[in-house]
């Protein structure tokens, strides 16, 4: 009897302290940070997801210079990207975000919808002279809560030893890229590697193809979608793509490129320091095809925004702001863009760049006319995204017609 | 007063003051066992009480991304129940869990009882090689389904090449790359996952039966496969059951492989519960909808406990 009261009381005295100690975990917040409050801000703590070199000794190098340039120090953290999202939510639920925060362009809007994020405007600085996909991606609600240094996209490589000894020209339009896909497949070798896989970079492979024949995220059951999901099609049914495609990812595709079983490949130039390690494998790159001549090439933007999540203390806030604000910069900018293969954002930069970088030429003109995935949908546009890649496997395995898959994606 | 009480019992009867220090001492081993069970207690409130409780709420609860920073998470009923349960998905996701876990048991129990009826009999090298065969659980997951991976690839990987040198097929078969063979492919890379575990107990449920048996039922003409019958598989049952509802439990909640070998496609051919939970929680951010699914399979996973503890009640009974 006696035992059974003490166990009660015992049990219940536990989970007390349990429901106690959780309530305090979320109740101090920030106690830390107001704590090192100041006149003057000492240190900074980062989060990104440059997990790997050589990226991450190049980022750091840009991080060192503007940590010396406002007199504070930082304490870094890299976490591999797909685990960066999860990293913050555990973070924020704990009170502990860093004090600037790297994320992934389409990211932004969906967490600066939870009200994580300090408005970047509030704090001096503004999108002016970036370009309009990218002020697009990384605001919300008309206010900008990020900025991007440098940007990436896709566009179509193609071994340029390949091409020559089937005589083929690098394609300009569909009916070309599917011609060329088709005369340069021979046993043991694809015309074309891309990826269809049922994740977001599948659906981001898509976008080239979809966005330049004027097909839409806010309505993608359009005749315009449905042929680029035909291309796709009739790539992989006329066996100038492997039907592996379903499963590859960007990486795959590279690496089917590199060792010789793909003669094109649709990719970003992050990709190039590893096409590099293979001097043997010569390549050029165009932008992708069109459909029709007389169409833009559209392609999507890539690349990381840098933000500052919302912070009491102040002073703080506004040093991370200045740090994001120094990240920047036109030398910031540059330098990024020439060591790491990637575009600046600001329009006024881009001639200067792709004269001292001509091999960036062509990604850098496919970036002005890019536009971002969350331009218009906002945080709604993952749903969309899911949609298109669900729609590219049900066409791609022929269990729905390429008019039909989208329909069907969407559970219509 | 209080005095007077205490010189009354400690006069009035004899056996009294035995008996009291006997209860104190009583109190004392209660309180003696309490302390031996209370760590055990907090390790279950804290490891185990603590996530299924959590769980359940949050299968009811609107979680999302926006909870984790400003930490509502708005009451919604049963709602992310039937969304998941309506969803085009579930139904399938249902039956491709259940054709996984009874096709991967069903063939994992009957190899690994086969083999640990070879090693059983012993012969030169066969302590290596019932080591070597450990190979497979030993490896970490993610490892394996990499490498199933490429082994399964349909136009290079190793086995299609081989199937197509020695002439078993003329066209590579799209292992991973087809809706109606993906399955399959996972399910066998499943049941080479799972054998080293079958074999391990079933072997050590046979070197549990006394030799004594087979050499009285040799006497009575029960060899070979009437020895096995009326020996050793009554024998084996309660290692058999055991294994059965071990593999259940495990199989139902795999999700590494299939997500390292297919993520679930192509076209959603390789869902299951798992997968689906794991991508509402993680990929959607729709926390709520991810631990409703999740509770499903934890309510599926605990039917069978209930059949196991059952069956060994009654076997203890006996």
């Amino acid at each position: 009897m006696i035992s059974k009261r003490i166990t009660a009381a015992l049990a219940s005295a536990t989970t007390l302290s349990l429901v106690l100690a959780a309530c305090g975990d979320n109740g101090g917040d920030g106690d830390d940070t107001s704590s090192s409050s100041g006149d003057t801000v000492k240190s900074l703590t980062i989060l990104d997801y440059y997990n790997n070199d050589p990226d991450k000794s190049l980022v750091q190098k840009g991080l060192d210079s503007c940590a010396s340039q406002l007199g504070v120090t930082i304490q870094r953290e890299t976490v591999p990207g797909d685990t960066l999202i999860q990293k913050v939510l555990q973070q924020a639920s704990s009170k502990t975000l860093p004090d600037v925060l790297m994320l992934d362009n389409p990211d932004v809007q969906q967490i600066a919808a939870t009200g994580a994020l300090a408005p970047l405007n509030d704090l001096g600085l503004s999108g002016d002279g970036v370009i309009q996909g990218m002020v697009d991606a990384t605001s919300y609600d008309g206010k900008l809560y990020g900025l991007a240094p440098v940007t990436n996209t896709i566009a179509l490589f193609y071994n340029t030893q390949m091409l020559q000894e089937a005589g083929v020209r690098p394609p300009k339009t569909w009916d070309e890229l599917k011609a060329a896909a088709k005369t340069l497949t021979k046993p043991g070798r694809y015309g074309i590697a891309f990826n269809a896989n049922a994740t977001y970079e599948g659906a981001w492979q898509f976008l080239p193809a979809m966005w330049t024949n004027g097909g839409d995220e806010t309505d993608l059951t359009s005749p315009q979608v449905a042929e680029a999901l035909q291309l796709w099609v009739d790539l992989v049914q006329s066996g100038s793509a492997s039907k592996s495609v379903i499963n590859w990812t960007q990486g795959d595709a590279k690496d089917q490129f590199v060792a010789g079983k793909a003669a094109m490949m649709v990719n970003g130039p992050w990709q190039i320091p590893s096409l590099q390690k293979t001097p043997n494998v010569k390549w050029e790159v165009v932008q992708f095809p069109v459909n029709k001549e007389g169409q833009t090439p559209v392609a999507p933007l890539g690349g990381e925004a840098w933000t500052v999540p919302l912070n009491k203390d102040q002073a703080k806030q506004q040093k991370a702001a200045d740090f994001v604000k120094c990240l920047n910069s036109d030398e910031n900018e540059l330098a990024w863009a020439k060591a790491r293969f990637t575009v600046p954002t600001k329009t006024a930069l881009l001639d200067q760049y792709v004269q001292e970088v001509p091999s960036m030429k062509v990604f850098t003109e496919q970036v002005r006319t890019a536009r971002s995935r969350t331009g218009k949908l906002g945080d709604k546009w993952p749903e969309a995204a899911k949609v298109i890649y669900q729609a590219i496997q049900l066409a791609l395995t022929g269990k729905a017609s390429a008019q039909d898959a989208f329909k069907q994606a969407s559970g219509g | 007063m209080a005095h007077a009480t205490l010189t009354r019992t400690t006069e009035a009867s004899g056996p009294e003051p035995a008996r009291r220090s006997r209860g104190r001492r009583h109190r004392g081993e209660d309180l003696t066992k309490l302390l031996f069970v209370l760590p055990a207690v907090l390790a279950m409130v804290a490891l185990f009480g603590y996530p299924v409780v959590k769980n359940l709420l949050m299968s009811l609860q609107d979680y999302g991304l926006r909870t984790f920073f400003t930490g509502d998470a708005p009451w919604v009923g049963l709602r992310n129940y039937t969304t998941v349960v309506t969803d085009n998905l579930f139904s399938q996701a249902m039956v491709n869990t259940a054709l996984f876990t009874v096709g991967s048991i069903a063939f994992q129990f009957v190899i690994g009882l086969g083999l640990a009826l070879f090693f059983h009999r012993r012969f030169p090298l066969g302590g290596v090689l019932r080591s070597l065969l450990l190979l497979p659980w030993l490896l970490p997951l993610i490892v394996s389904s990499a490498t199933w991976r490429s082994i399964l690839e349909q136009d290079s990987g190793i086995l299609n090449r081989t199937l197509t040198g020695i002439g078993v097929i003329d066209d590579p078969v799209p292992w991973l790359n087809s809706p109606s063979v993906a399955l399959i492919a996972v399910i066998g890379v499943n049941i080479w996952i799972g054998i080293p575990f079958n074999v391990t107990l079933l072997y050590s449920g046979l070197a549990e039966i006394p030799a004594e048996l087979y050499e009285a039922g040799q006497l009575d003409g029960a060899t070979g496969w009437r020895a096995f019958w009326y020996i050793t598989w009554p024998n084996l049952r309660a290692v058999a059951s055991v294994l059965l509802m071990l593999g259940v439990v495990y199989t139902i909640k795999v999700l590494d492989i299939i997500l390292g070998l297919t993520g679930g496609g192509p076209a959603n051919a390789t869902q299951t519960l798992a997968t689906q939970s794991y991508e509402r929680s993680f990929i959607d951010f729709k926390f709520g909808e991810g631990a409703a699914l999740s509770n499903i399979l934890i309510a599926i996973s605990f039917v069978f406990a209930i059949f196991y503890l059952r069956s060994t009640r009654r076997a203890v009974d006996e």
